[in-house]
Parts: structure tokens; sequence; C-alpha cells
């Protein structure tokens, strides 16, 4: 076998290893599908009416899109103290003296840690049509709303991986993604932007999470989508840099500790 | 530099952590097929001598050729090489003992069939087969670091470093490692590079032991070349009151006394002659010793000999008196320059 099958087989036998523990802490694995799954149900059913009159139309169309992005920040934290568990164990450094790449002990955590976001997105999604919320997405624009959705999960895994590496305990490394979750409240995760107040209006308008939930209301719901998917994906592609590098550096780093 | 024969080989190591000299300068040679034991005091530099050898950690300045590979230049072929299992237990906690030796297995690119054979080899001389469906929250301690060595030998490393095995073992699970090393240098023929803080571990396991204090290596030998820097061993005498003591010590002219225990210390080598001459002195004097105890040099006296930092380096191997005239020449001197000499 070459060094690249090593690495692809390596990055394979870690991600099992993270799909097992995921499956055997299933409470932490899924710990970040609570908070999105009770604001779906809390803003439908008890500001639903009032919220939707405000915004035009059913509410729970507005809602859900805001709530998968929420569903992927909230992971953050479940990602971030695994990581940081993992990394106080002891486990990583009996990996890291053996002839492993970095990028396949990396790498399988990442996947893994994907692979539960996505799944907690896929859940809310069904809670969602389950309670009324209705997209109108043809083909093409399903699958551009899986990818941006897919997308920002995987830029906010290695922003995670990020902080749970950067972390000293498992404690603080739950507490790091907060300011990250809180954004959506702060986009348009809930009402629109333009109906914030202008201080806040502004800022809503310049952070990634407002044309994120919009290019992926948009498309769910065959609106018309401007050139917000491009902000979109430019900052997906941003964090996804930013965390990598970040996630690199300080795994190296850790080393020295 | 490095001969053939050396397992591990290195220069001039140093490694400051943020402005604290933590290795200042440590040289080794480690003979293929041996057991090395560093040995030191908590905080003397033996983890981080570890982790730079076993690549975890790189050195301020040095060098080290680990199986032939220099650490610097090739780390991933010297990780191909060696196992690691460090002090706290690097197991996974959410697998069970069988899944753990699986992935290493895994990890090791050994083959589905090797991997479940060694896998199950390794926990029966390991004992642990009863317990190899269970989780890892039902193991002992002892369980735990017997698993960790388990998981270290699956890629059936060449050399092997352990740090501090058996710490926070209770006595049994301790025998039960010491039989486990021993067993796997005369059978498998590797190295082990050990470090420990038990003196009684290294001079039971150890071929060469090498003292570790304050980041400097301050002796290094066989453990009876240790014991003879020591300048020997002494009979303590106890007496029944003061008058009886002060008779005893003016006969004898030597020792140290204490005045509280009543005890005098002669130095002896324990000897069954010099003890015959020793009570003669006494009983023409008309001396009754109430009790005599006769201590041989052990590495116990080294270890405190050579790192006691409460007291001057020249300060005599007995544990807890103060020096005696007669036990001669500073130890911490002339084994420094045994050390130096390597």
């Amino acid at each position: 076998m070459t060094a690249a099958t090593y690495t692809l087989s390596d990055t394979r036998t870690l991600l099992q290893r993270n799909l097992v523990h995921a499956l055997r802490y299933p409470a932490m694995s899924l710990s970040g599908l609570m908070m999105p799954l009770i604001f779906l149900l809390l803003f439908n059913y008890a500001f639903g009416k009032t919220l939707g009159a405000g915004i035009g139309g059913s509410y729970i169309d507005y809602l859900a899109p805001g709530m998968l992005i929420m569903t992927a920040t909230s992971s953050m934290v479940s990602t971030s103290v695994s990581v940081c568990t993992d990394m106080t164990g002891g486990i990583v450094d009996r990996l890291r003296t053996m002839s492993i790449s970095r990028f396949a002990l990396l790498a399988g955590t990442v996947l893994g840690n994907l692979m539960q976001t996505i799944l907690s997105m896929i859940v809310l999604l069904g809670v969602a049509l389950a309670i009324g919320f209705r997209p109108h997405a043809d083909a093409l624009e399903w699958l551009a709303a899986i990818g941006i959705a897919a997308l920002t999960a995987w830029a906010l895994t290695w922003v995670a991986m990020a902080m749970g590496l950067f972390a000293k305990a498992p404690e603080s490394a739950s507490n790091l993604p907060l300011p990250v979750i809180l954004l959506p409240f702060l986009g348009s995760g809930f009402v629109p932007a333009s109906s914030m107040s202008p201080g806040l209006r502004q800022f809503a308008e310049y952070q990634p999470f407002t044309p994120i939930t919009q290019t992926l209301r948009g498309l769910l719901l065959g609106t018309h989508v401007g050139d917000e998917w491009i902000q979109a994906v430019a900052w997906c592609v941003a964090l996804t840099i930013l965390g990598y590098v970040a996630a690199r550096r300080l795994f190296d780093r850790r080393a020295e500790a | 530099m490095t001969t053939p024969s050396s397992a591990i080989a290195v220069r001039g190591l140093r490694k400051s952590f943020s402005g604290k000299l933590v290795l200042d300068g440590i040289d080794l040679d480690i003979r293929q097929g041996t057991v090395f034991s560093l040995l030191g005091p908590n905080g003397a530099g033996k983890t981080t001598t570890v982790r730079i050898l076993s690549t975890l950690s790189k050195p301020d300045a040095g060098q080290a050729w680990i199986a032939g590979r220099e650490l610097a230049r090739e780390p991933d072929a010297i990780r191909a090489a060696i196992g690691v299992t460090g002090q706290f237990a690097a197991v996974d906690g959410l697998l069970t003992g069988f899944e753990n030796l699986v992935l290493m297995g895994k990890l090791h690119h050994l083959g589905k069939r090797e991997t479940r054979q060694r896998a199950g080899a390794l926990l029966e001389k390991f004992d642990l087969a009863e317990a190899a469906g269970k989780s890892l929250a039902t193991y002992s301690g002892g369980m735990r670091r017997r698993l960790d060595l388990a998981m270290t030998l699956v890629g059936r490393p060449r050399i092997i470093f352990l740090d501090e095995p058996t710490a926070g073992l209770d006595p049994r699970s301790r025998r039960t490692m010491w039989q486990i090393i021993h067993d796997l240098v005369s059978q498998d023929g590797v190295t082990i590079f050990l470090t420990t803080q038990y003196l009684e571990e290294a001079d039971q396991l150890a071929d060469r032991i090498a003292v570790l204090d304050r980041g400097r290596l301050v002796a290094e030998g066989t453990p009876a070349e240790l014991k003879q820097l020591v300048p020997g061993g002494h009979v303590s005498l106890r007496f029944a009151d003061v008058a009886e003591l002060d008779l005893a010590a003016r006969t004898l002219r030597a020792g140290s006394r204490d005045d509280e225990e009543l005890t005098l210390q002669v130095p002896s080598d324990g000897g069954v002659r010099s003890l015959r001459s020793l009570l003669d002195e006494l009983s023409l004097a008309d001396i009754e010793p109430a009790e005599l105890t006769v201590h041989t040099p052990d590495l116990d006296d080294v270890f405190l000999a050579l790192t006691d930092h409460s007291a001057p380096p020249a300060v005599a191997p007995s544990p807890a008196e103060s020096p005696s005239p007669a036990a001669s020449p500073s130890p911490a001197i002339s084994i420094t320059e045994t050390g130096a000499g390597q």
C-alpha cells in the first residue's frame, strides 16, 4: 500500500472509532439537536401566528431554514467537547507516536462529527416537515440547498475542531462555541434583519449567518436568491480555511504541552 | 557518532519550557535488547525525555538517533519502530478492551485475521481475556495499564518507552507488570527505555540505570556499579542510655551519634568478620548495645545521596543521619565523573 492509501484507511479507521463513540454516547451526539428543536416547536406554536402575520406568510416556512442552520451551530458544542476530551485523554498522544498521518488524525474526527451534525439536521428537517413546513424547491434547488447546508456544517465543524483543540478542559470547550450559536438570533434566523433596529440591522447584514440562512431559505422556498449565495459560499470557505489552519496549528502545538 | 548496536543514542539534549530549563544536556547510549532505566524524582525531566524521544515534543538543542534513524530528520520512520506507554493509560475509554487492540491492529495495517489473532493472544497473555468484551469503565487501574501495554505491543515495536508504567499500581499489579516487562526482553529481545521513581523497580528490571536530577544526569551505570559508588553500608547500634552511648562513641572513635534516638552509626561493610571485631571491641569496654541493625547499601542510598537538595552533595549515603567522619569521599563527585565519561 502507498502512503495515500494508508492515509485513506487510517481516516476510515478513525472515523469508525468516532462513530462508535457517537453510538455509545448518543446523548452527546444528538445534544446539538435539542436547542433548535425546542425553538422550532416553541416559536412555531407559541409565537408563530403573530410573527407569521408580521413577516407575511406561514411562519414555519420562514423559521425552519433558520433552525436548520442553528442545528449546525449548536452541534459545534458536541464536536468541540469530543475533540477536547479526546486530546486530554491520552489516546491521541498514543496515536501521535504511531506512524499515522496528521491529516488522518484530524479528518477522522471531522468526518465523524460532520456526519452527526448532518444527521441532526435531517431529523430537524423531518420534524419541521411533520409540523407543516412546506418547501417549494425543484430538484436542482433541493440539491443546492443540501449543498449549502452541508457546506455550512463542514465549515462549522472545522471551527469547532479548532475550539476543542484550543480549550484546556472539556468545560471550556463547551463554552467556546456559544457566541457562534447566538449569531443566528442576531441574523435572519427568526425574523428578517430588515425588521431590526438600525445598529443591530447593520451587524445582522454583515455577519455570516444572514446570507447563509437567506440562501438556504430562498432555495427551499423557491423564492428569488440574489448574490447572497456568493457571500454565503465565501463565508463557508473562509470559515473552513480559518478552522482548518487553526486546528492544524493547535494540534501540532499541543505536542509541546 | 552512533554505533549500530545502539538502539537509542542521545547527544546534548536540551529543553526548556517558558524559560524554565527542564533538560540540561543529556547524553545516552542504550544498547539493543537491554532495559535502560531513567531514575529520578518528580519533575526531574523524565517524562520530557520520553516525550522528545518518542517524537511528541521537539528538543531545543541536541541530537538523537532511535533505531538508527535521526530524530530530527525521520520522525515517521522512528514512529514505525517504537511503542510508547505513558504515565496515564492511553486507552480509549468508550471502547472495549478487544476493540482497543483491534483499533491498534488496523492502524498498524495488520490485516483482519492477523489483527484478531494478535488481539486474542495479547488479551490472553495479559490476563485480560475474560474482560475482553467489557467496557473499560469496569476495568481496574492495573487492567487499564496492562491493556495500555498490550496496545503498545500490537505493532511489535523494537523499542518500547515505558513512562512510569507502575505509578499508582498496587503491589500485586506492580509485580505482574514487572514480570511482563521481564518476559518482553528475554523472549522478544526488545529494547526498553523505562522511567521510574521507584528504585526497587529500576533495580529489578534495568541492565543500566541513569539518575536524572533537575535536568542533568548525575550518575550512570549498572545497578551494582551504582551501589558501589556509595561508600559502604553501616551498622546502627542502639543503647540503653546516654552514658552507654558516650562510652561507645569514645571507644569506637567513629560514626555519628544521635542523642535523641540513642543510636550510633558506624561505617561497616556488614560482613561477619567486621561485625565480630566491632562487638569484640564493645565487649572489651564492657558495653552491651540494646539493639544492632546492619544496613547494606541499596539504591535508596545512591538516590538520596545524589538527589538530596537540602544537604551538600558530599553527604554520606545514610538516609536519615548526618555524615559520619569516616564515611569518606564525596560520592557525588566521583559519580558525576563516571556519568560524564559514558
